[in-house]
């Protein structure tokens, strides 16, 4: 057990502290190349530094890679490469804003290691009653996760640290299940995740100093969905990101194609007093952000809050059902 | 209030994922072509898409049924 211990302890430190002491310096560097976008939610539309998809890609890698020197195994280097990839899809689409179809697509592609490697268990498996054999489906199924899960992933970041604060409620609750289900090498290295969201989180929410951009939100969610098909928990990962699948769900379902959400109307609008309240327009898509705003126009701070409570919901359910994968009726 | 019924719908969703993959494990796990295609990989193989047919049926099955929910949880605050 010590030696699980160890690294753990290790990784954990390595992912939080390289992000919380790098962000400053790329903030810097951002500001100084003028590469900011304006936080329209905000009093005074303050010029925000984006994107901070290097400085959450460096705390991966750096603490995968001293993983690495423990665990020398394929899984590790999966999760570096296919997070790599879709980094550099994030990076391409933040700098130049391209077409709806292009990220499923690009990050499809980036999920192709996961299957050259041979890093994958063609058994998908259920709570309460087992798993089903699926050689050539799965195949599939990896091809489209990566891209789920980043876009999912992408789609909540709408607001001052929802995106940081969701993905490290999520990817703790998917470290948890790890450890029930008592696969100890994925669950370690899927501890960066949660450590890395939670460093940036720091810079991220209210008031942001840094976006993360769709760099950062591809990255976050291209690893959540490695360290759900590498540890064999796709359906305990799919859980403890209910509330981003379920604005998902209801955006496509409203919108009715895939399309980029710059080229939606906003669904919510901003008061007088910069509470945000929703929209009267018919045409906007229905979100999560504007059900919640159902209610009445509430502040971002208070928003948030509730986005993370249904967070916490979702990783309560999603380590009951991790526990729940080891009953068979 | 309306906070509420989103998290009923997240809860929905969870109780469907578990029923819905308890079925698909159920159905699948009869599929045998045994004695059907003599190959072996082809046999494997068409299994296997006996099953992806079954695993789409059940999702656009699942999709509709959450559609439903969503339109009669959230039909009110929708309309307005």
């Amino acid at each position: 057990m010590f030696d699980l211990i160890v690294p753990a302890i290790l990784v954990s430190i390595v992912s939080f502290f390289s992000v919380y002491a790098i962000t400053p310096f790329l903030i810097h560097a951002l500001e100084k190349r003028n590469l900011t976008v304006k936080d329209y939610h905000r009093k005074g539309g303050d010029m925000i530094p984006r994107p901070g998809g290097p400085s959450i890609l460096i705390g991966i890698i750096a603490s995968e890679v001293t993983l690495f020197a423990f665990f020398p195994t394929t899984a590790i280097i999966t999760i570096i490469v296919t997070t790599s990839l879709a980094f550099v899809v994030g990076i391409i689409d933040d700098r130049k804003a391209l077409g709806g179809w292009f990220k499923p697509i690009a990050l499809a592609a980036s999920a192709i290691p996961i299957i050259l490697l041979g890093s994958y268990d063609t058994n998908l498996a259920f709570p309460l009653f087992g798993s089903f054999k699926i050689p050539a489906l799965y195949l599939a199924l990896i091809i489209f996760i990566i891209p789920i899960t980043g876009n999912t992933i992408n789609s909540i970041d709408v607001l001052n640290g929802v995106v940081s604060g969701f993905m490290a409620i999520a990817s703790f609750s998917l470290s948890a299940s790890l450890f029930v289900m008592q696969n100890y090498e994925i669950a370690i290295a899927s501890l960066p995740l949660g450590f890395v969201s939670l460093a940036f989180y720091k810079y991220h929410k209210f008031p942001s100093r840094i976006f993360p951009g769709d760099s950062g939100a591809l990255t976050l969610g291209a690893m959540y969905g490695v360290i759900a098909i590498l540890g064999h928990v796709e359906i305990v990962a799919a859980i403890a990101l209910l509330p981003a699948v379920m604005n998902s769900f209801l955006f496509l379902s409203s919108v009715k194609r895939i399309v980029e959400h710059r080229q939606i109307k906003n669904p919510t609008i901003v008061t007088s007093d910069f509470k945000l309240m929703a929209t009267e327009d018919k045409d906007a898509p229905i979100t999560l952000l504007r059900l919640i705003l159902a209610t009445g126009p509430m502040t971002e701070k208070q928003i948030v809050s509730v986005i993370f409570k249904m967070a916490f919901f979702s990783a309560l359910l999603a380590i009951i059902t991790a526990f729940m994968m080891g009953i068979k009726i | 209030m309306m906070n509420y019924t989103i998290f009923s719908f997240i809860l929905i969703m969870w109780i469907l994922i578990i029923i819905g993959g308890g079925f698909l494990v159920v159905l699948t796990s009869m599929i045998s072509l045994e004695g059907y295609v003599k190959i072996g990989f082809l046999e494997l193989y068409y299994a296997s898409i006996a099953k992806a047919v079954i695993a789409i049926i059940l999702i656009i099955i699942w999709i509709y049924i959450l559609t439903k929910i969503k339109n009669w949880i959230f039909y009110k605050k929708i309309k307005t």
